[in-house]
């Protein structure tokens, strides 16, 4: 499988009747962007704002963060199983709007979302603060249930992320990259000497709003799998949770991957990347034991040397976590595992909710449980309250004047556990 | 502006007195900075000034613990320093304890920040790299270059004030507390180099070194339930409509005790839960899918078990850290203990 990505960078974004993309400034048709979201009957209100990197502007409570992209090229469209039709995706040629997304905002369920600081202390928590933001601000219709609602909001995002993709189809992007994904036989010819390494990749599937989707599955209900990883650049993953919003992965993380771009890196160089097996983080004990089995047979099968695995959440799944470590280090597998930290507002505490000393090679996105002051920025874009309920903020966290004292947690991506960001703990 | 005031503690070798055979100097003060003081010194850039250097054998201090601390502890407090710093110590063992100690009783007694420096296994990290600020150092003096101004520039911050990072960043000695920092390189970089390193059975540092937990065994099994009085405690947040005791949502500071006296059901109203991180609709619909008091209580009328306990005791599991638990959970089990509790059901989300 090939793909080849090209970009577009987007330096700004701006409304405009005429929809086009402009000496790197992108015109969005707010009126189009918005009749197509109430298209969906689970929806009464929708508009969209705009939030720029620097600007003095919060974003609460935020759902989804996602890149616009387009298939210009090979099978399928964008997040096939859920905003289009089911096809195979990860070849052919994608056109990606760099430099900006579309970030949706609704109270699911109040505590659900996260939060994203434009500037001031609280903008390095964040990485989408980096980004021209398209925001995405949707009122749910009187009598859809919760659940309802999020799927409503997820839908939205993805499809108003492809339509303003749509606008770069016909053009040439600025620059391209390309990824190869090889059969295991190939790769094991052309790279005979490499150490062979394959990326594990642990979906968040607790439930009760905390799913993943896979080609439109629930990821709860997957056996662990292989994919290729030019897959999840076409948005074969989509994200359907945000709790706790510092360790969840958006569906911009899934398709701008770190550790995937990392590790095609050093493809070639220091290591044969094989290829990726995504498995599940259920609740209930025979789905752990069952999908860290199958995780390491795969791996085992695969005839692996090495493995990096990522974690999404904490607590309940630091049990699947050191599970696929121990099983897969059982195989005489070496890993590396990719996790963060709640060792407690003073840092003194346990940081996982399980270990083992085969666990020996741990990155970690730091602390989320790191209290911080952020001063008041001059708007708000949904509605600054939330903070009082978001996982890591608690009853008193809004001051009155627009301050916010809470836990970093309350940052979408902040201790991201692909390994997105710098931040780390000691 | 003002310097500030540093007191600077070295042993009768740094202190130019004497080698082995002076080891048993008793604790003297000289005004100014004395050997390595010179270069410290030199690290502050004017901000910073040593006003008295204590020089002390490692032989005395060791051998008359308390009494040498108590004297120099004084000596120090006559200068009411901003800071106070010992050594560093490199690989010297007695040396390092004496530093690791008096900065420690210092800090006790006067309060104000100290710091010290040494080799990793100077067996004064193990003693006291928990409570103070030991710099991590080389084994031997050739290493004071190195170390003085990574001394210096954590001594200032100290004086200033200022927050400290991370152990790797500041270069002391991990203090089991976990320091938020920023990497240079992301962590999915530094995910695959350590990796690397790993296969290539080179050496490579966990950012994380692995604890070791505590593991309870099971209390045996009560042979007559018919006769016992059976708790519910639970972290998925249950908590009488309202939360009258504010239990947070996430990183609980507290928990509830609620009387079921006489409730049958736990009702859509009077009950719901504080819990965050999991759609409530369920719990808050009918409580009693996270606190069974509706089939305990049938189990109750049908003889099967004992009673069920008028109390029940709630908190929230949601990112709470591990030591508030503890704490919880010993103040729990003390109250089910005078309640007569034979069992408890333990219920999360």
């Amino acid at each position: 499988m090939k793909l080849v990505l090209g970009y577009f960078s987007i330096e700004d974004i701006q409304f405009a009747e005429e929809p086009r993309l402009e000496d790197g400034v992108l015109f969005v048709d707010e009126a189009a962007l918005s009749a197509e979201v109430l298209a969906d009957e689970r929806l009464r209100a929708a508009h969209f704002e705009i939030a720029r990197p620097g600007e003095s502007v919060r974003i609460i409570p935020v759902k989804d963060v996602i890149q616009p992209r387009v298939k210009v090229e090979g099978g399928g469209e964008m997040f096939p199983g859920m905003a289009s039709n089911v096809d195979v995706v990860g070849s052919g040629t994608t056109y990606v709007l760099e430099g900006m997304s579309v970030v949706t905002v609704g109270p699911i369920v109040g505590f659900q979302e996260g939060v994203i600081d434009m500037s001031g202390p609280g903008e390095v928590y964040s990485p989408f603060s980096q980004l021209n933001n398209l925001v995405l601000v949707v009122e749910p219709a009187e009598g859809v249930t919760p659940q309802e609602y999020e799927q409503a909001v997820r839908l939205a995002g993805l499809k108003t992320a492809m339509n303003v993709a749509e606008l770069v189809r016909e053009l040439t992007p600025e620059r391209i990259e390309e990824f190869e994904h090889l059969n295991i036989v190939e790769s094991s010819r052309k790279y005979p000497d490499l150490p062979r390494v394959a990326y594990v990749q642990m979906l968040q599937s607790q439930g009760l709003l905390h799913d993943t989707y896979v080609y439109g599955v629930d990821a709860k209900r997957i056996l662990p799998t292989l994919i290729s990883p030019t897959e999840t650049m076409d948005g074969a993953i989509v994200s359907g949770n945000c709790v706790s919003a510092c360790d969840k992965n958006t569906t911009y993380h899934h398709l701008n991957n770190p550790v995937i771009a990392d590790l095609y890196k050093a493809h070639g160089e220091t290591l044969n990347f094989v290829g990726m097996v995504i498995t599940n983080e259920n609740v209930y004990l025979a789905d752990k034991i069952r999908s860290s089995n199958h995780t390491a047979e795969l791996c085992s099968y695969l005839g692996l040397d090495g493995v990096i695995i990522s974690q999404e959440g904490f607590g309940n799944p630091d049990t699947d976590l050191i599970m696929n470590c121990t099983k897969i280090e059982d195989k005489g597998i070496k890993t590396v595992i990719i996790t963060d930290e709640y060792a407690g507002r003073d840092g003194k505490s346990q940081s996982l909710a399980d270990a083992s000393p085969k666990a020996n090679a741990v990155v970690t996105g730091g602390n989320a449980n790191m209290l911080v002051e952020i001063p008041p920025l001059d708007k708000v874009i949904g509605s600054s309250g939330y903070i009082n309920v978001i996982a890591g903020g608690s009853a008193g966290s809004l001051k009155a004047d627009g301050a916010i004292e809470a836990e970093i947690q309350v940052y979408t991506g902040a201790t991201n556990e692909l390994g997105f960001n710098k931040m780390s703990a000691r | 502006m003002e310097k500030f005031k540093v007191v600077h503690y070295i042993n009768q070798f740094f202190g130019q007195i004497g080698g082995e055979e002076m080891a048993t100097h008793p604790p003297e003060k000289r005004s100014g900075p004395v050997g390595p003081g010179l270069g410290l010194t030199a690290q502050f850039k004017g901000e910073a000034e040593i006003v008295a250097t204590i020089i002390c054998g490692d032989g005395y201090y060791n051998e008359n613990m308390d009494s040498a601390a108590a004297a120099i502890v004084e000596m120090v407090r006559e200068e009411q320093p901003d800071v106070f710093v010992a050594g560093p110590a490199f690989n010297a063992g007695r040396y390092g304890v004496a530093c690791g100690a008096i900065c420690k009783a210092v800090k006790d007694a006067l309060q104000i920040p100290v710091l010290t420096g040494m080799y990793e296994e100077n067996p004064g990290v193990d003693m006291y790299g928990k409570e103070i600020y030991i710099v991590s150092t080389r084994d031997s003096a050739a290493g004071m270059r190195s170390a003085l101004p990574v001394i210096g520039k954590l001594l200032l911050k100290l004086a200033r004030g200022e927050r400290i990072g991370a152990s790797v960043e500041e270069g002391y000695f991990s203090q089991g507390i976990r320091v938020n920092f920023f990497e240079e390189k992301r962590g999915s970089t530094r995910a695959v180099e350590m990796l690397v390193k790993k296969l290539a059975d080179e050496p490579f540092v966990t950012e994380y070194p692995m604890p070791s937990f505590d593991r309870v065994d099971p209390m045996p099994a009560i042979k007559d339930l018919s006769t016992a009085n059976i708790a519910i405690v639970t972290s998925g947040g249950i908590v009488p409509h309202g939360n009258p005791d504010r239990i947070e949502s996430s990183s609980a500071s507290k928990y509830g005790e609620y009387s079921i006296e006489g409730v049958a059901d736990l009702v859509v109203g009077e009950w719901e839960t504080a819990h965050g991180g999991y759609d409530p609709t369920a719990a808050n619909h009918d409580a009693d899918c996270v606190v069974p008091v509706d089939v305990l209580r049938d189990m109750e009328q049908e003889g099967i078990i004992g009673k069920l306990n008028p109390y029940f005791y709630s908190t929230v599991g949601n990112g709470t850290a591990v030591a508030s638990s503890k704490q919880f959970a010993a103040e729990m089990a003390q109250k089910l203990i005078e309640q007569n509790v034979s069992a408890v059901i333990l219920t999360s989300t």
